[in-house]
This record gives structure tokens, sequence and C-alpha cells, in this order.
């Protein structure tokens, strides 16, 4: 079993939800994600989602638009966040998922992307616009080197998509909790907590809810039904409002600390 | 590599939207079940009598096809070769675009979609979807670069007028990328009530597919218009290509007739070695925009490049699919023409055949030269002309003004 599924039993067994955290990697600059990383570990994330930037970002609302902009303006590129995973593997155990688009892994070359991020210690991969169909190519090399792949579905998902996710995850499944881009209100999270929860009985997999979880209490009200949250904008957005890349430490070490508070499940 | 038409690779049916290794379906899990949608209740209006009878009803009757064919005698005689023109800038709207946004919108209306949504570059599509919205009743919302704005204004008012929000975009570049960026959010969002107008052959399957079958009447309709008027198929076919949709429905009239020479015309904006153009067919790499695999102007890390082009809507840094497997088997060629070799052919048109062309469309008239002197004075060349330039006289007298003092501001 990979790091990523080791997190999410370990956080059953704790009788809790996982909760995966969402960096942008390079915003600030690629120096300060490395002590967000650790940062967020220590206060208690279970999954690290390292976005890499894409300079257009069809599912991002704005928050994360503007954190990719900063990044890719400071130089990131896929090769650098890679080096940046390979620095902090020596200092924390915790798991780090790639997440982006496709276009920057296709450009990489997806076999080469393959073997750089299991050498580098990153644990798999979740690319928005990459939907099972046209995976194969990132896919198969992955699991070949057992690394994850995951797997979104959508309110709008049809039951054959939804089963064609149960075939292709290897660990957790990304639910999206509503029709809308990363950063969105939710209308009402607990039907979508509820909707993914039936998911992940009915598909034998942990499900991580994300989008539109931005509180405590949002994480309160997802975590009894499924086995991860995911924040990611609220992250974002404590990392933007820091003045300096140290305050931007302290405020995402502080906000995670506090959105661990809602995982029990009592 | 052969080029194989679409129809003939596979069963209409089992079209899964790959042009070679192009095309597909590269988007968010929320919008797949929605082209899996799409893509079925476009077989079903294919396949039903009544959707096509309305459909020609409206392009006849309302939109004005079929378009003339048109021998522009003294063009000819300054180019040096026989040059007809497709005149497309005489549809409703004053371009092709209206060709695609009826056929789309009574798609929607006929799926139960409530609003509809639209990118747009020049705003030509823009103006054609608020038309064909305003004509069928559904509300309509545009995206368009805030640069696009500024450089089309006249179509933005039209928009209005006809009862269209639109949405002015000042991401990124501020283009019709990051106008297509947002259109993309705004469905993912909306997209149980929404249907989205893609205005080019670019975006995620079936788009390509769609937005080629409404846009080839125009080579349907030229096809058979050079063979009673010309006596023969036309010696090369040329249009200008931006996402490509114009290119696409007139080369589909000519694909299968070997001996007729396909040319696309990109954007090469201050010129292909100044890194400042649109042209990914000419000067960019395979990538994933959009939705679709295809080429696109990119850096060596994947991210995507601003392009440039005078013409609003050629300044694109993606294309659609089928263009790409066309180049790749040779079956088309691309060229690309700078900007100041397109503003030469604008008022060269303008002042030889009393027609003032889009700046989209002149980029085609500006490789004819080259052509004619290729092929010679016996040669027959159709030009796909796309649109009308009433929307470009802003940005073409500010050029000439611009040209006329040359220690004036540099953009």
């Amino acid at each position: 079993m990979g790091r990523i599924a080791d997190a999410f039993a370990r956080a059953r067994t704790e009788n809790r939800a996982a909760l995966v955290i969402y960096l942008c990697a390079g915003d600030p600059d690629l120096k300060t994600t490395e002590e967000l990383i650790v940062a967020a570990a220590e206060a208690g994330a279970d999954v690290i989602e390292l976005g890499v930037p894409f300079s257009d970002p069809t599912a991002d609302g704005p928050a994360i638009q503007r954190a990719a902009e900063r990044s890719l303006r400071g130089g990131t590129t896929l090769a650098k966040v890679l080096d940046t995973v390979r620095v902090v593997r020596r200092r924390t155990n915790v798991p780090i998922l790639l997440f982006g688009y496709y276009n920057p892994i296709l450009g990489y070359g997806e076999q080469r992307l393959v073997d750089d991020a299991a050498q580098s210690g990153a644990d798999g991969f979740l690319v928005v616009d990459l939907p099972p169909e046209e995976s194969a190519g990132l896919r198969g090399p992955a699991i070949e080197k057992g690394l994850d792949f995951i797997p979104l579905l959508a309110p709008t998902s049809s039951p054959e998509r939804i089963a064609q996710a149960g075939r292709v995850a290897t660990s957790f499944i990304y639910y999206v909790s509503m029709t809308g881009v990363t950063g969105s209100q939710a209308t009402d999270l607990r039907s979508a907590a509820e909707r993914a929860g039936a998911l992940q009985r009915e598909l034998g997999r942990p499900v991580a809810l994300g989008f539109g979880v931005k509180t405590t209490g949002d994480v309160a009200t997802v975590a009894p039904y499924v086995d991860g949250v995911v924040v990611g904008s609220a992250v974002v957005r404590a990392i933007e409002d820091a003045p300096t890349p140290e305050a931007a430490v302290t405020a995402a070490r502080a906000l995670v600390s506090e959105l661990v508070k809602g995982l029990p499940r009592r | 590599m052969r080029y194989v038409p679409r129809l003939m690779q596979v069963p209409e049916a089992a079209f899964a939207g790959r042009y070679g290794p192009y095309g597909g379906r590269y988007v968010a899990e929320t919008l797949m079940p929605a082209l899996d949608e799409l893509t079925r209740a476009y077989r079903e209006s294919q396949a039903d009598p009544a959707f096509q009878a309305e459909l020609a009803s409206l392009l006849h009757h309302y939109a004005g096809r079929e378009t003339p064919v048109y021998f522009a005698s003294r063009l000819s005689e300054i180019v040096g070769s026989r040059i007809w023109l497709k005149r497309e800038d005489l549809c409703h709207t004053g371009a092709h675009k209206v060709n695609n946004t009826i056929g789309q919108v009574l798609l929607a209306k006929r799926m139960g979609k409530t609003r509809i949504i639209a990118e747009t570059g020049a705003g030509q599509h823009g103006v054609a979807t608020a038309t064909s919205c305003a004509l069928m009743g559904l509300p309509c919302e545009v995206y368009m670069g805030a640069e696009d704005v500024r450089r089309q204004a006249p179509n933005v008012r039209r928009m209005e007028l006809l009862g269209a929000k639109v949405h002015s975009v000042s991401a990124g570049s501020a283009t019709l990328k990051d106008a297509m960026n947002e259109a993309l959010r705004d469905w993912v969002t909306n997209v149980r009530t929404t249907h989205y107008c893609v205005g080019s052959v670019a975006g995620p399957h079936p788009y390509p597919m769609i937005v080629r079958d409404f846009q080839a009447v125009i080579g349907r309709e030229s096809r058979a218009q050079m063979l009673e008027q010309a006596g023969k198929l036309p010696d090369a076919v040329v249009a200008c290509v931006g996402g490509g949709s114009n290119a696409i429905g007139i080369f589909a009239g000519f694909i299968e007739d070997e001996t007729v020479r396909l040319i696309g015309v990109e954007a090469a904006g201050e010129g292909i070695e100044t890194g400042r153009h649109a042209a990914p067919l000419t000067a960019g790499g395979v990538g994933v925009l959009h939705g679709a695999k295809s080429y696109v102007l990119q850096t060596p890390d994947g991210q995507i490049v601003e392009a440039h082009s005078i013409s609003a809507g050629l300044d694109y840094p993606g294309v659609g699919p089928e263009h790409a497997w066309l180049k790749d088997t040779g079956r088309a060629q691309y060229v690309a023409v700078t900007d100041d070799a397109a503003l030469e052919a604008f008022l060269q048109l303008c002042r030889t055949e009393g027609i003032i062309p889009a700046l989209e469309t002149s980029h085609a008239f500006a490789y004819l030269p080259a052509l004619a002197e290729e092929l010679g004075a016996d040669a027959d060349i159709l030009v796909c002309l796309s649109g009308r330039g009433d929307k470009d006289l802003e940005t073409v007298l500010q050029k000439l003004k611009e040209r006329a003092e040359p220690s004036g501001p540099h953009r």
C-alpha cells in the first residue's frame, strides 16, 4: 500500500476523516512551498495536494488562478516542483499528490514524469482535465511505478462514469461537491457529503470531497460521511493575505490546526 | 500518412472525436456527461428531417444563404491568377459565424437548455450567437477579452443591442484564449441549464465535429458554384485560420477532390521570427488547450503563450484538431502572413473590388500573390471571404495613422 492509502487507513482507524490540503507550488516561492508542506503536515494534514501551476486553469476560481499566476511569474516549472518534492521528502513523510493540468505533463513527457516523480518521492497524480478515457498514457506508467492515479467524480457523473472511476482508482476518488470552479460557495455541503458517502459505499473505495470546504464547520459537516475532506482555496487565500512568506507559513499552520478539529467522527 | 476523411475512418455513430492523434476530450469530469449529452442530441438532430428542414429554412430565409461565388476580375488581373470569392461576408451578421450559431442554438433549444453562453474574439461569433438567441428567444451571455472589447467596440454595442450580456475578461492576455477560459468556468458552473455555443472547430469533442458540419455548407455550396460558374473545380482553396472554422467549412467541400490544394493562412503577427504571432501550425508544438489535443503556442514547460495578431479573430494560441491532422497528413498546407501584409491586402481589396474585408479574412488575401506566382495565370483560386471589415475600421485607421507618422508611438 502506498503512502496515500496508508494515510486514509490511519485516519479511519482513528475514527476520523483524512484532511487533504491543497498548496499551489511556487506561491509565493518554492522555498516557502517547502516550509508550507512541512508546516501543514505538522499541523495535521494527512495528504498534500501540490498544485503544479498552469497558465490556463479552467477548473479554478479566482484565488487559485491568482496563485498560479504568481507562481508562474516566479519561474515555477514542473521540473522545479519535482526538485521541491525531492528536498522536502527528507523532512516529512506526508504523502504528496501532484495536482494540475495536462499540458505541462504532456510537454514534460508522461513516462519521464512518472520516473522523475517516483524518484523524487511524490505519491501520485490528479489531473483535472484528464478524464479516465484520455489517461492511459499517464495512468499505466504510474501504476507500474506504484504511484496513484486519482480519478474525479462530479454531481453530473452518470452511473457508467461512476463505475469507470471505481475501476481506475488506485487509492481514493476525488468527489467534486458541486458544479463549479474551485473556491465557489457551497450551497448544500451536507447533501453533497451524503452523496459522496453513498459513492464510497457503492465503490468500496475511500472518497475525498472537495470544492466549497472552507471552515472547520464545513469540515465537520463533511467528515461523518466520507473518508477524506479537501481544503484548497481557503488555504491559498490565507497564504495570499499574509504580508511575508514567514507569515504565510504561520497562517497556513494555524488554519490547518483549526481545520483538523472538524475531522473526528465522535 | 495519408489524410482519410473523418466519415471514412469510422462509422459516424462510433466517431469518438479523434483526428489521427488529435482532438479528444480533455476537460473536467463535471463536463464529460454534458459532452455525451450534446453528442447524443446532435446525432438525433441529424437524423430528424424536421430539424434539418428548420435549419435549412433559417439558413435560406433568415441568414441569406446561399451566398454567391463572385469572380473578382480586377483583383485577378493584379494578382495574376483567376480569383473567385465565396462571399460569406454577405451572410446575415456579416460573417460565416451565423451558419454555426443558428445550428447550435436550434440544437440547444431541442435539448431543453434555457441559457446560451459563448466566447468571442473579433466579436463576430458573439454577434452571431446574440442574433441567433434573439431569434429563438433565449438569454445570451458572451465572454470577450478586455483587449478585444476595446478594439472591436462596434461589435460589443451590437451584441448589447441584440439583448446579450457581454462580460469583459481581463485575465491573462485579455483576448480570445482568456474569454474561452472564462466561458468554460461559466459552463462548468451552470452546465445543467446552459449550452456553451463554441464558435470555432476547437474545444473538446463533439465541438470540432459539430462546428465543422454546420460550416460545411460553405464548401458544399462553393463546390457546386465553381463547377457551374468556372466549369471546373478550383486549383486551390484558400482561407484564413485562427481556430479554423471558415477554413474547415470551405475545405470540407473539396477534401475528397485530391487535385484541389487546400491552403490555410495563419497570422504571423509582427513576424514568426519575433515570436509575436498567432501561428501554432506554422511555429507551434503539440499540446492540449481548451479540451483538445492539437498544435498550440507554448513554452518548453508547457505553459500556453499569448498570441499576437492585428486581427482579434485570429489572436488565439491554439487551432482546431482537424487542421492539425490535415497538416500532418499533408492534405492541407499552412502558411502565415504578417499584420502588415494583411493590412495591405485589406486596402487592396477595398480599392480593387469595393469590398471591405475583415482583417481576419485579409490574411487569406495576403497570400494570393505568392500562390498566383506559383500556380500561374491559368489557375483558379477560390478564397473564403469569411467576413466583412466594418468592425475593423478603427484598428485600420489607427494603423494607417501610425504609419503616416513614423515618429509616433509603436505598440
